[in-house]
């Protein structure tokens, strides 16, 4: 595979960055159709990937698109999509159709105003449900919330690493703020990036049996052409790949896609924290809020309020540990997020007696600071 | 100042985001700073009101948005309508004289204008219009060091036009403002 | 030394079993379905072609034929309602050595899954495509497809099917498919031809075949028996190679006009990729960037 070789200094925007850090991960497929805010990545891609000797295709639709990322990695090879809010719904039924195959492969959601059409050229962060229980069923995602437009290289290559390792499809969530945001951009020499590979199967074909491993683990991939002649399917299997219609069968197998992610997210969960360990008041916040906040923050410091700030880099899985670790020990936690409430549901469900205020704004503009403001002393005030 | 925020407006076409991404690209690739440069725009590809704004910084930006402008640029009587009430008092507007006519009070802020867009017809490119605003700000407003601008525009227009753009900086930088 | 009858049938090999996932038998179809019998001929078309079954892959969509996916001992995708091609798009150009078949249903390919067929044949990908058309969704209880005759009766058409519907080798063509057959499932011999000609060929290959569905589409439209259906598709059937696909579409008791349609050369979807990239890639630097990128 010929590598990417761009790296150095760059002023680039957000989905720019996506996509050479998916290329300097080693993606070489995409399937992709066009939306605002989303396209620069399509484009970008379109115009990369034939230097690399990668494949593009522009789909016919999202539904496409997202079915042939799925089969591009079955033959080997890292793929992605990239969509906003309606691209994605309809990319929902594929997404679940990867979870049970356990497809490696990176889905970026540039989250724009919804619901419906909404408000195309503008910004939210309505899609952090749809991205956790938006395809039917039961099952466990990650995704990712890059802040800007460095981080979203940074976790665009960790979106492909936790797709390989764990198998399944990864979302990167980012916005139409740090999508479109330009800044500066350190793109390392791919040979300095940590890449991590999917584990190729090193059985002989007749001892290979497809989804055999143990109850929380992720299965070896053997790919199409190897010889390994292995059926996969999106009903419940067994570990030959096999459908199975059993209750036995099914239970075995959900809980061991949801166990896969649930038992390891320890490894998974990343967040970033500033003064939370003495801290009256967490601000929870993800994606481009979590910059928004720091005026807010700033203002309640200076009034003697000791104010916390808690990242969420990851949403999914969610920092359940960590969330209720800190409950014990705060007021509470103000949630900030570009929508009418969604990752609040979470800090609530872990804060218990913890008091959780929600800075809700349904996208197209930013919560003001004096609503953050307010949120803060409402939490310090409680109790 | 720690941080020194940018507010260039004016109308789809311009090459208003052009603008702000030199400067970015100014004052972060060649500057060693930190800047943040966000779009607003229009679903129209062209005509549109078209707003861009870059916060440049030594730190890294934590808060990338503009509510609180300390220099304006103005390309349009529209852009300058809107975003003038968001300029700090004190801070420094540079607009086309051309083409911001109806004027509001100045008391407040410090004042600067161009005729960019008949500097540029006059050089035969009205295109550059941009450039030679850039060039004006940098001057009057310490937006970047002129070198950094230089060296910006030179990686980022067409090599064809290199020529003519480093024309249309220096003229706008040499500009003696109107106030 | 066999001396008893059972230690004889031990020794008794099934002519497919290398080809199927015989621990998956019996299969879930109906007695006289056509889809033993298709199996069978796809099989035996590879097998003509002369390729490395290591490197042919299956993808099927939902329903009856969607299970073919299962049984074929070859590299082989179930996936979801309608989007088999897709997924064997992304499958066939991420590793351009495999030979990959799309074999699916008429209300998977045709109604769910009909923009994606038109589009691979639009672009002429290197896959082939295999319709199993028994007129109606067999597997969901016999309800109206985009293939049941004018007039015929399913679950959801209970006065009559009253929507036109497709004609499948009509649409194929249109759509710029490189070859487009039609044949019914008792053409045994003629359809492993076409399989093997398909997997030979370059470009997308679309071949529909006639197929019985005793169960429900002769239970509600007076057809008898499954071989009472099979007799009349055999009796209709009229093999005809020049006819003009656009021509022939299917009716309930007019002739099935079979035959292969088109067999044409055209650029595949990659050729064209590679021509249209290749001499423009090579003069672009790697850190060129256009003006609306701006590195």
């Amino acid at each position: 595979m010929r590598k990417s070789d761009l790296h150095g200094e760059f002023f680039i925007q957000g989905n720019i960055a996506c996509a050479e850090a998916a290329l300097a991960a080693g993606c070489r497929f995409f399937g992709g159709y066009p939306i605002t805010p989303a396209s620069e990545i399509a484009e970008r891609m379109a115009y990369r990937l034939p230097q690399l000797d990668g494949v593009f295709v522009q789909f016919e639709d999202e539904i496409a698109s997202m079915a042939s990322i799925l089969g591009a990695s079955w033959a080997g090879a890292k793929s992605m999509t990239s969509s906003s809010g309606p691209g994605i719904s309809l990319m929902l039924e594929n997404i679940g159709l990867g979870i049970m195959m356990e497809t490696p492969c990176v889905i970026v959601n540039v989250q724009r105003g919804s619901p419906s059409t909404g408000l195309p050229t503008s910004w939210g962060q309505s899609d952090m449900m749809q991205a956790r229980w938006g395809s039917h069923g039961d099952f466990a995602v990650i995704a990712l919330c890059p802040k800007s437009p460095q981080e979203y290289f940074d976790l665009t290559v960790k979106a492909f690493n936790l797709s390989e390792q764990y198998r399944l499809p990864v979302f990167v969530m980012s916005d139409a703020v740090v999508g479109h945001m330009t800044e500066k951009v350190y793109i390392p020499p791919v040979d300095e990036l940590e890449i991590i590979e999917r584990k190729y199967t090193s059985k002989k074909p007749q001892d290979y049996l497809p989804y055999e491993c143990e109850f929380d683990a992720v299965p070896d991939f053997a790919k199409a052409g190897d010889g390994y002649r292995y059926h996969t399917t999106g009903l419940t299997h067994d570990e030959r790949g096999y459908p199975v219609m059993t209750e036995e069968c099914h239970v075995k197998l959900v809980n061991r896609l949801i166990n896969k992610i649930k038992l390891h997210a320890d490894d998974i969960i990343m967040i970033e924290e500033k003064d939370t360990e003495d801290a009256e008041v967490i601000v929870v916040s993800y994606g481009i809020t979590s910059r928004i906040v720091f005026p807010a923050i700033k203002i309640m410091k200076k009034k003697g309020i000791k104010v916390g700030y808690l990242r969420l880099i990851t949403v999914w899985p969610f920092p359940e540990e960590r969330i209720r670790q800190l409950a014990s020990k705060v007021n509470g936690f103000v949630v900030v997020e570009l929508n009418m409430g969604q990752v609040c549901l979470e800090v609530e469900r872990c804060a218990k007696n913890a008091v959780t205020k929600l800075v809700p704004h349904p996208g197209g503009g930013m919560p003001q600071v004096e609503t953050i403001t307010q949120a803060i002393q409402e939490v310090a005030d409680a109790r | 100042m720690a941080q020194l925020r940018v507010k260039i407006s004016g109308f789809g076409g311009q090459g208003i985001v052009l603008s702000s991404y030199i400067l970015g690209k100014a004052v972060t690739i060649f500057d060693g700073k930190n800047a943040s440069m966000t779009q607003v725009y229009g679903p129209e590809a062209r005509g549109g009101a078209c707003s861009s704004q870059v916060v440049i910084s030594e730190e890294e930006v934590d808060y990338p948005l503009v509510d609180t402008a300390d220099v304006l640029i103005a390309l349009s009587q529209e852009g300058y309508d809107k975003f003038l009430p968001i300029l700090r008092d004190q801070g420094i507007l540079c607009y086309d004289s051309d083409l911001v006519t109806k004027l509001h009070s100045h008391d407040r802020v410090i004042a600067k204008s161009i005729p960019a867009t008949r500097i540029a017809e006059e050089m035969g490119k009205k295109i550059v219009a941009n450039i030679v605003m850039l060039g004006f700000a940098t001057a009057q407003a310490e937006i970047s060091t002129p070198d950094a601008m230089r060296q910006s525009i030179r990686k980022s227009v067409p090599a064809k036009f290199t020529d003519l753009n480093m024309e249309a900086f220096e003229r706008g930088f040499n500009y003696q403002g109107e106030t | 030394m066999p001396d008893d009858k059972s230690q004889q049938t031990e020794n008794l090999h099934h002519p497919m079993e290398e080809y199927l996932r015989m621990d998956r038998m019996p299969h879930i179809w109906c007695s006289s379905c056509g889809l033993g019998s298709i199996l069978t001929a796809f099989m035996k078309g590879v097998k003509q072609a002369d390729v490395d079954f290591n490197k042919v892959a299956v993808v099927s969509g939902i329903g009856c034929t969607g299970r073919v996916a299962g049984y074929v001992k070859l590299d082989s995708y179930h996936t979801t309602h309608g989007r088999a091609i897709p997924f064997a798009t992304g499958l066939k150009l991420a590793n351009r050595d495999l030979t990959v078949f799309v074999i699916s249903g008429d209300g998977d390919l045709f109604a769910i899954g009909g923009n994606h067929l038109i589009h691979a044949a639009r672009r002429n990908v290197d896959i082939n495509v295999i319709c199993v058309n028994n007129f109606i969704y067999g597997m969901t209880g016999g309800q109206n497809a985009p293939t049941t005759p004018l007039e015929a009766y399913s679950s959801t058409a209970p006065y009559g099917n009253y929507e036109q519907p497709f004609n499948l080798v009509g649409v194929a063509a249109a759509a710029g498919a490189s070859y487009v057959a039609r044949w019914s499932a008792l053409h045994m011999r003629r359809l492993a031809e076409s399989v093997e000609e398909m997997t030979k060929k370059k470009g997308f290959c679309f071949l529909e075949v006639i197929s019985p569905c005793a169960t429900v589409f002769a239970r509600k439209n007076k057809g008898g028996t499954g071989l009472d259906l099979l007799k009349g598709y055999k009796d209709r059937s009229v093999i005809n190679h020049n006819a003009n696909p656009q021509e022939i579409p299917l009716d309930m008791n007019g002739e099935i006009v079979c035959g292969v349609f088109i067999n044409k050369d055209r650029p595949t979807f990659w050729e064209n990729v590679l021509s249209g990239t290749e001499r423009k890639v090579k003069k672009t630097n790697l850190y060129y960037h256009d003006s609306k990128t701006k590195f």
